[in-house]
């Protein structure tokens, strides 16, 4: 007789529906009766640069020596319109972070690394601060709609001003800095009570569609006098249009911000499901410069989980004239840093996988209103290790492009990229690898 | 029209906006160039924005989007009615519409004093921080949506959603109110509030045109401010 325990038995499986973080998620939900909100960008794997390679030159095309001859990685921003468009040395510039999601020091950082690098950060919802302007060589005022801390003396002392529309972890929504991250003075910028939770409005409470922002740019326009480029900062998922209205409105620079792009505080939900990935978006905004007669003429920025030099350097084949980071940057900064892993683990986390940033205890003091937890991070190194980051990102993308016999950056082209991938070859529309074939269009 | 003399006259049917705004930008409280008149503005969009000295701006004729937006010290008066925004995100200052405003009037301004002597649309206040507008007219729904700070004074009546998702501005209306929005309730008129409406319509310019008790006094109850999944049903 076979006994039981000689039976041999199925290994546990998880289903690939209800997996071991959905069912997590569904007993948050029950026990807690609330959405998760977090920060961060979207976790979830994604169609992205990664799927895409570049054609080194061989025969058909003449390589650039490195390390000896010239690969230009320069950028003027804001030529259409703008009496002082903006000047920067390399095309990667920083993301809009707010001060009150992030840190002073952490924004210090920020202005420091990039003055050092010669390219601009931005500001955030929670308007402009002293350090910020004083630390940035170039700094781009953000237009929000919540219009915390907006104050037209700013407004001229920015080199250039971004209205935000939407961004790529959530086109459409708004966002939530709850009341724990509200110090008095983060309270004081906002004009609202201390420790309640601060709405920033997910649309701009003046004016409701293109014609609208047409004559809210010309009002931004008279009173900076027309020197001062302006930027129209969209999250992507209608990008065609998107991009074609923008310019319509008289954008003199428009921003395009990928799903993959991060966000202070937002639900989880809305973050992996709302708005389509950088990859997807960047030509139909192409097109729709092409389209117009404004490429390159209207600048176009790229954003959502750029990461290192191949990433800027398919970004600008694609199409774009500049990208934006803002969570590498953070993560530049000292972001997740695993010298303080006990206590992430403390958190109920792990470095490199913390989100929980609304919470305000971020201990690598970056994503806090904690003036003991600010202490840790030390604005000189941080914006040193960042000034380091952004000098290896524009090494590794001039390197690619000289290998493709380029003598400056924006001359990278479509033609100089091939997709891993079916997806990536249809939405970057370059061909798969190896044949000619670009999904949904026609070969040669 | 009016007695006013001044020292300045930009005819906009001659005279392109942006050299009016230019020479606006430049001028300063020393100047001998205190007062400008505006002719035949003929609905221009921001006019007299971004205006940064104690001048007084008169405009004869009606207005477009966003004058006087982002002002700071000026007295901007109109003449006529004005478009959308006038006054928008206002710092200081002193803005008069002797006619009709359109929506979002005062919209997300920090300071100064906006006054409307006939109505306001729409949006009249919305997320307004720390202007005080009066409106002689009434104004439309939704008007002091998500009102940081400051106060709204209307002498007729309100539209619907008076309030929603209101913070701390402070709202008084003589009229009747269609609806209040989320978290916006009626409060107790006290004597505070009587000084407070007397010193505001006195800046204005109306002192004793009203009796101040006859207005209603609305704000916030503040049980939305943090977020509790209780409260779900109200967003």
């Amino acid at each position: 007789m076979t006994s039981h325990t000689n039976v041999p038995r199925t290994l546990p499986r998880f289903s690939s529906t209800f997996d071991p973080h959905t069912l997590a998620e569904i007993r948050r939900a029950a026990a807690t009766g609330i959405y998760d909100i977090r920060g961060g960008g979207t976790k979830r794997k994604l169609p992205h640069f990664d799927d895409l390679l570049f054609l080194g030159a061989s025969v058909s095309r003449y390589p650039l020596e490195g390390y000896r001859e010239k690969c230009g990685t320069d950028v003027v921003l804001g030529t259409r319109f703008a009496k002082k468009p903006i000047h920067l040395k390399t095309p990667v510039t920083i993301a809009g972070m707010s001060f009150g999601a992030l840190s002073a020091p952490a924004k210090e950082a920020l202005g420091r690394g990039a003055s050092a690098m010669g390219t601009s950060t931005t500001t955030g919802d929670g308007g402009m601060t002293p350090e910020e302007r004083g630390h940035s060589s170039t700094l781009v005022y953000q237009y929000l709609p919540s219009r915390y801390g907006m104050n037209p003396d700013d407004l001229r002392k920015a080199d250039a001003i971004e209205v935000v529309i939407g961004q790529g972890a959530k086109p459409g929504g708004g966002g939530m800095l709850l009341g724990q991250k509200i110090s008095d003075r983060v309270a004081a910028m906002r004009t609202l009570p201390k420790g309640i939770d601060q709405r920033s409005a997910c649309r701009h409470p003046d004016w409701t569609g293109p014609d609208d922002l047409e004559i809210k740019i010309e009002e931004l326009r008279e009173i900076t006098d027309w020197e001062k480029p302006i930027y129209v900062k969209v999250g992507a998922s209608r990008p065609y249009y998107d991009i074609s209205l923008a310019v319509k409105s008289g954008a003199d620079v428009v921003v395009l911000d990928g799903m993959q792009g991060g966000t202070a505080a937002t639900q989880d939900v809305f973050i992996e499901h709302v708005g389509i990935p950088i990859l997807s978006a960047i030509r139909p905004a192409v097109q729709a410069l092409q389209d117009l007669g404004m490429h390159r003429k209207v600048q176009l920025i790229v954003s959502g989980g750029i990461r290192n030099g191949a990433d800027v350097a398919k970004a600008l084949a694609l199409g774009a004239d500049a990208v934006a980071i803002g969570t590498a940057a953070l993560v530049a900064l000292g972001d997740n840093d695993p010298q303080y892993e006990e206590e992430y683990q403390a958190l109920g986390t792990t470095a490199g996988a913390y989100d929980d940033w609304h919470e305000g205890r971020d201990p690598a003091g970056i994503t806090t209103q904690d003036p003991e937890l600010w202490s840790r991070l030390d604005p000189i190194k941080a914006g040193r290790r960042l000034a380091n980051y952004l000098g290896v990102m524009t090494l590794e993308a001039q390197t690619i492009a000289r290998a493709c016999g380029k003598s400056h950056l924006h001359n990278l082209e479509p033609e100089d990229l091939v997709s891993l991938t079916i997806e990536a070859a249809a939405m970057a529309g370059v061909p798969l690898a190896g044949t000619n074939w670009i999904p949904g269009r026609t070969g040669f | 029209m009016n007695a006013f003399n001044p020292d300045v006259t930009f005819d906009l049917a001659e005279t392109p906006l942006r050299e009016l705004n230019a020479a606006l930008h430049k001028a300063t409280g020393e100047s001998n160039t205190r007062h400008w008149r505006v002719l035949n503005p003929n609905g221009r969009h921001a006019l007299a924005a971004g205006v940064k000295a104690p001048l007084t701006i008169e405009v004869d004729g009606h207005v477009g989007y966003y004058c006087a937006g982002m002002n700071q010290q000026a007295n901007v008066i109109i003449h006529g009615n004005a478009g959308v925004g006038v006054a928008e995100n206002m710092m200081s200052g002193f803005v008069h519409v002797r006619g009709d405003a359109s929506q979002s009037a005062g919209a997300t301004a920090h300071g100064g004093m906006l006054r409307i002597d006939g109505n306001a649309s729409a949006r009249c206040g919305i997320s307004m921080k720390g202007i005080d507008i009066i409106v002689q007219g009434s104004v439309g729904h939704m008007s002091a949506f998500m009102g940081q700070a400051g106060s709204l004074i209307v002498f007729g009546d309100a539209g619907d959603a008076l309030g929603d998702s209101l913070y701390e501005a402070k709202l008084f209306v003589r009229g009747s109110v269609k609806s209040l929005g989320a978290d916006c309730i009626e409060k107790e008129l006290r004597e505070e509030h009587k000084l407070h409406l007397h010193e505001k319509l006195t800046a204005a310019g109306l002192a004793g045109t009203v009796d101040v008790s006859e207005f209603k006094r609305y704000g916030s109850a503040r049980q939305l401010y943090n977020f509790h999944i209780d409260n779900a049903g109200a967003y």
